[in-house]
């Protein structure tokens, strides 16, 4: 594949350290759990490496244009979460439209809150940084006390996709919803559409581009205020649909921006600050890696304590072997 | 200083330009007539570079005016001030490493088939580019990256051609192909040149404009400095 055949020799050894890791990791799976039980922790797995890049992509995109680390990104999936439970809850479609509409606003109202965070927050202050940082975390606290004021502190059920959503399969003899399998296929989707936005349009070369120097794009008399605030809509929108795609799945919580926010954070600093394809890779390191860690903690150690600690220790080994990460920016 | 053209493409009149808190430009005054090569000349961290950031708008002056064919456009977003026909080859190339030549190309586009259009023309110039069309930019060598930092200018139907320091770094061999290139596209484009090698300087250019220290202090046809060595050991250090 031409993309393999042009990539650095730094990203080749990544790729091939991200083969050789989770080979090791699916071996440690297999031989210590036996088969049933590796299946179900790399589905599980999967499926949290899917919804945490719905978040870190955003993350990702933003701060790699931008050069914005949006401490409001796991805010934004919490009003999406919280929107789109309010939607499913009043609409009255039946579960099927109801959870369309759900998702459509969660998406839309995400997009919006990100134009306007984006338009009268950020822009003014894109030459410094730091007040940036603060901005976002101030905006994160301000928008989670926004929702508990409005939604009240207490814990949203999970929501009931429809029938064919609802549906079981058994998958290394568990009993699972067909819909854990739609959250996966979902991610995808998001990663394989966003990827071919960036490598096949026009807006998307524009954007890589922006990610290396977006001045010299400016200089070509391209309109480069404009593709920030694209990028942070998007990156605001992919954050609101995670939360709405969370909902269904494990209901919505307060915490639950936060929650994502620090794995978000992870993946994308082990990924590499600004890589979209690192972003996409260390999703899905991350979340096998914690799934693996939190069966052998129950299976070993009965401390849950080691699964959270997996992915700091992991992302610790990363940037002591390669530190900007696996996919980072190449120096010029 | 000689008389200011009234009829240069682009005059920059007294500009003062800041970065941070540094007063980098304390009145610079550039003619540039339509269909000439001009150079600006000076010491390293005279204010050349400076002054082609002032014009494209990427460090906009705080005072002074820079009439482009006849419209004032200093405080113009930098995007606004390529659109009206500015292309601006930076110093360091700025090639977009992980997109591909092509890509590299295509995203100077200012109208849809504008790459189309001029294909041929590149390519003419810049034969090697063609054949490394689908390599990422990252990949390119030195003299590679300049060529596509120069064509890459050329793609949009620009007026004026901003263009620094195309020989630094580059082996004799690629200066003279890179001095041919430029002496071709002159025939179609305006061009301003930064250039620290005052050989080539020399040889490309028709009128100079010495910098020092932030202020332009001589300026006329590059025929009549070439004879002046004085002004030349003054200024620019080469006996």
């Amino acid at each position: 594949m031409n993309y393999f055949k042009q990539l650095s020799p730094e990203h080749r050894r990544s790729w091939g350290l991200v083969a050789a890791y989770l080979g090791l990791l699916i071996v440690i799976s297999l031989a210590d759990f036996g088969l049933n039980t590796a299946g179900q922790t790399v589905f599980r797995g999967l499926l949290l490496g899917m919804l945490v890049f719905l978040v870190a992509s955003g993350l990702s995109l933003i701060f790699g244009l931008l050069d914005v680390l949006n401490f409001a990104q796991g805010a934004f999936l919490l009003v999406g979460a919280y929107v789109g439970y309010q939607v499913y809850e009043g609409i009255g479609l039946g579960a099927g439209l109801s959870l369309l509409a759900a998702f459509i606003t969660a998406v839309v109202v995400g997009g919006i809150l990100g134009t306007l965070v984006e338009a009268g927050l950020i822009r003014p202050l894109y030459k410094r940084p730091i007040f940036q940082i603060v901005l976002t975390f101030g905006l994160a606290a301000i928008l989670m006390d926004l929702v508990e004021r409005y939604y009240g502190p207490d814990p949203k059920q999970p929501i009931k996709p429809p029938a064919f959503l609802d549906e079981k399969f058994t998958l290394f003899a568990q009993s699972l919803s067909v819909y854990r399998l739609f959250i996966i296929f979902l991610g995808l989707a998001m990663m394989i559409g966003v990827f071919i936005l960036l490598h096949r349009t026009r807006i998307g070369i524009i954007i890589r581009a922006g990610v290396q120097d977006s001045e010299m794009v400016q200089a070509l008399g391209i309109n480069v205020r404009l593709v920030f605030t694209l990028v942070f809509v998007l990156g605001s929108a992919l954050a609101a649909l995670g939360g709405i795609a969370i909902v269904p799945y494990q209901g919505a919580t307060l915490e639950m921006g936060n929650q994502f926010l620090i794995l978000a954070i992870v993946v994308v600093v082990i990924g590499g600050m600004g890589s979209y394809e690192g972003t996409a890779i260390a999703s899905v390191v991350v979340g096998l890696t914690r799934a693996v860690a939190e069966q052998l903690s129950l299976t070993h150690f009965n401390a849950p304590v080691l699964a959270e600690t997996s992915i700091l220790l992991l992302m610790i080994l990363v940037l002591l072997v390669q530190p900007s990460g696996l996919f980072g920016r190449e120096e010029a | 200083m000689s008389a200011a053209i009234t009829t240069a493409m682009l005059e920059v009149q007294n500009i003062h330009t800041f970065i941070g808190q540094f007063h980098i430009l304390e009145g610079v005054t550039v003619a540039v007539p339509p269909g000439s090569i001009t150079v600006l000349l000076g010491r390293n961290g005279a204010g050349k570079t400076t002054t082609l950031r002032s014009i494209i708008g990427l460090t906009p002056p705080r005072e002074g005016q820079i009439v482009f064919r006849g419209q004032a456009i200093q405080g113009r977003p930098a995007h606004k001030i390529a659109q009206m026909g500015i292309g601006y080859v930076p110093e360091n190339r700025i090639i977009f490493r992980d997109l591909t030549v092509a890509q590299n190309l295509q995203i100077a586009e200012r109208k849809k088939g504008d790459l189309e259009r001029k294909a041929d023309f590149i390519f003419n110039l810049f034969p090697d580019l063609k054949r490394l069309y689908s390599l990422r930019g990252g990949n390119l060598s030195g003299g590679q990256q300049q060529m596509l930092a120069i064509a890459r200018a050329l793609v949009p139907d620009n007026h004026l051609l901003l263009i620094d320091e195309p020989s630094e770094g580059l082996a004799p061999v690629l200066i003279e192909q890179m001095m041919d290139a430029i002496r071709q596209l002159s025939a179609s484009t305006t061009v301003l040149l930064v250039e620290q090698n005052f050989q080539v300087a020399s040889q490309l250019a028709e009128r100079y404009v010495i910098i020092e220290e932030g202020v332009s202090v001589h300026s006329g046809l590059m025929a009549d400095l070439v004879n002046d060595t004085e002004l030349i050991k003054t200024y620019l250090g080469v006996a």
